[in-house]
């Protein structure tokens, strides 16, 4: 078994969920704007990780599992993050209105956001034990919100950069995001 | 059986119930109070979403009213009449609406005018505008590949003999034509004025001539005869100030070339 350290490099660092696997990319180039919403962005997908795993994982390794409904996980996953999603987007309308507006579209999304269902999945499929799928999605969630943030980073600078009108908007931040990337599979010596 | 069709059912039914409720304790928990009045005049906005009123659609627009001030007069399909429910429940005056329709300032048809060649690539005009400023002998008329056509979300423009031809009692005064037309010849203007000109050739008179028999030749003859000094002669072509134009079509009857249009029945149908 993994410990919580080499858990944690795994998740944010080697196997980042954003940079590596490839999944949330919608709202890692749509919300990655503006650093202050990328924050937003990350906290509230932290959540939306931890209480899907929280609820998840006791559905599927105590009600599917002994039933041998396994194969209808994802129908169940998605029943349970959508849930949460929704919960967090009544909560944020009441307590941050401004966060509200600023992620607009991109909440209600994140129930669509593979990386939700990816981790809650993953955590199944890596057979961990209940407290390290928790501390798992919690740091996948981070890795999320590394991702974004670097990200923002970037894109701060490239709104000054001198592009040429071909690359300009969609392309150049692709471009940027790929290169990013890239840089991220300097880790993937970490862990062996 | 149970295990295989009944329980995931049940199952389901049980997480669903629960997520209800959750969801509907949650709802009332954290209950933001919107003010009435945006909902009020979201029901009386057409819905259209079209973007004219220059909010992200009917909604904002009505948010922007309540929460911000924005005139009540903005929304280019409702009308008058929208304007006034707004205040109705604003509880202000309405604000004057003019309502307006898309023309086309072109009469080249393929009556009037010929093609320098064939255009055989994207039916688009502003890639054919890219391609020698058009496939027109005149570069500043109706290019007719249909960019308005495509944008048009009330079907009402349609593409004949060539040009661009815009049914004015379906037009709801969006401006996407507008500003999509790679010559600019899509303007918007009152529909009480029927007088139009139908021209926008910044060629000089004689070339203009030369490509069409319907263009304004800038002779300024339309000029001399109006009454209200509504029109003039900007670019080798009339243009026409509707903010004092009076329909009363000393131009049109005087026009050499018939490049100024009059279409009265414009007032009745609207």
């Amino acid at each position: 078994m993994k410990t919580v350290f080499t858990l944690m490099i795994t998740a944010i660092l080697t196997d980042n969920i954003v940079l590596s696997k490839f999944m949330g990319i919608c709202p890692f180039l749509g919300v990655s704007k503006k650093l202050s919403s990328s924050l937003g962005m990350g906290a509230a997908v932290i959540f939306v990780m931890a209480c899907a795993t929280l609820v998840t994982y006791p559905v599927y390794a105590l009600i599917l599992e002994p039933n041998n409904l396994t194969y209808l996980r994802t129908v169940a996953f998605i029943l349970i993050i959508a849930l949460f999603v929704q919960l967090v987007e009544i909560i944020l309308k009441k307590v941050m209105p401004p966060l509200y507006k600023a992620l607009g579209v991109y909440l209600p999304l994140i129930t669509t956001n593979c990386a939700v269902l990816g981790v809650t999945l993953q955590n199944i499929d890596n057979g961990f034990s209940f407290g390290y799928a928790i501390l798992n999605s919690v740091f996948v969630g981070m890795a999320f919100t590394l991702a974004l943030i670097l990200f923002s980073g970037v894109r701060s600078r490239l709104e000054t950069a001198d592009i040429p009108a071909t690359f300009k908007g969609v392309p150049s931040t692709l471009i940027a995001a790929s290169i990013v990337s890239v840089s991220f599979m300097a880790f993937s010596g970490l862990m062996s | 059986m149970f295990n295989t069709f009944i329980l995931p059912v049940v199952i389901f039914a049980i997480i669903g119930i629960i997520a209800g409720i959750l969801l509907t304790v949650a709802s009332k928990l954290f209950e933001v109070k919107t003010d009435q009045r945006i909902e009020l005049i979201s029901d009386v906005l057409p819905q259209a979403n079209c973007g004219a009123c220059g909010f992200a659609g009917c909604s904002d627009y009505a948010d922007a009213i309540v929460s911000s001030g924005a005139a009540s007069n903005l929304c280019r399909p409702g009308g008058a009449s929208t304007s006034e429910k707004i205040a109705a429940i604003m509880g202000t005056k309405a604000d004057a609406f003019t309502a307006q329709a898309a023309v086309l300032h072109c009469g080249g048809n393929c009556r009037v005018t010929t093609k320098k060649f064939d255009f055989i690539g994207i039916s688009s005009c502003s890639a054919a505008k890219r391609f020698y400023g058009g496939n027109g002998l005149c570069t500043f008329g109706c290019i007719g590949l249909g960019d308005c056509v495509s944008v048009c979300d009330t079907n009402c423009i349609s593409i004949c003999n060539g040009i661009a031809e815009i049914n004015k009692y379906n037009c709801i005064a969006c401006g996407k034509c507008v500003n999509v037309c790679p010559n600019s010849l899509i303007t918007l203007r009152p529909v009480t004025c029927h007088i139009d000109v139908a021209c926008s050739s910044k060629d000089n008179g004689k070339i203009t001539k030369q490509n069409c028999s319907v263009g304004c030749i800038g002779c300024k003859i339309c000029e001399k005869k109006c009454l209200n000094d509504a029109i003039h002669i900007i670019d080798f072509h009339a243009v026409i100030d509707y903010s004092k134009c009076t329909s009363c079509g000393a131009c049109f009857d005087a026009c050499p070339t018939g490049a100024i249009t009059n279409c009265e029945c414009n007032i009745q149908n609207l």
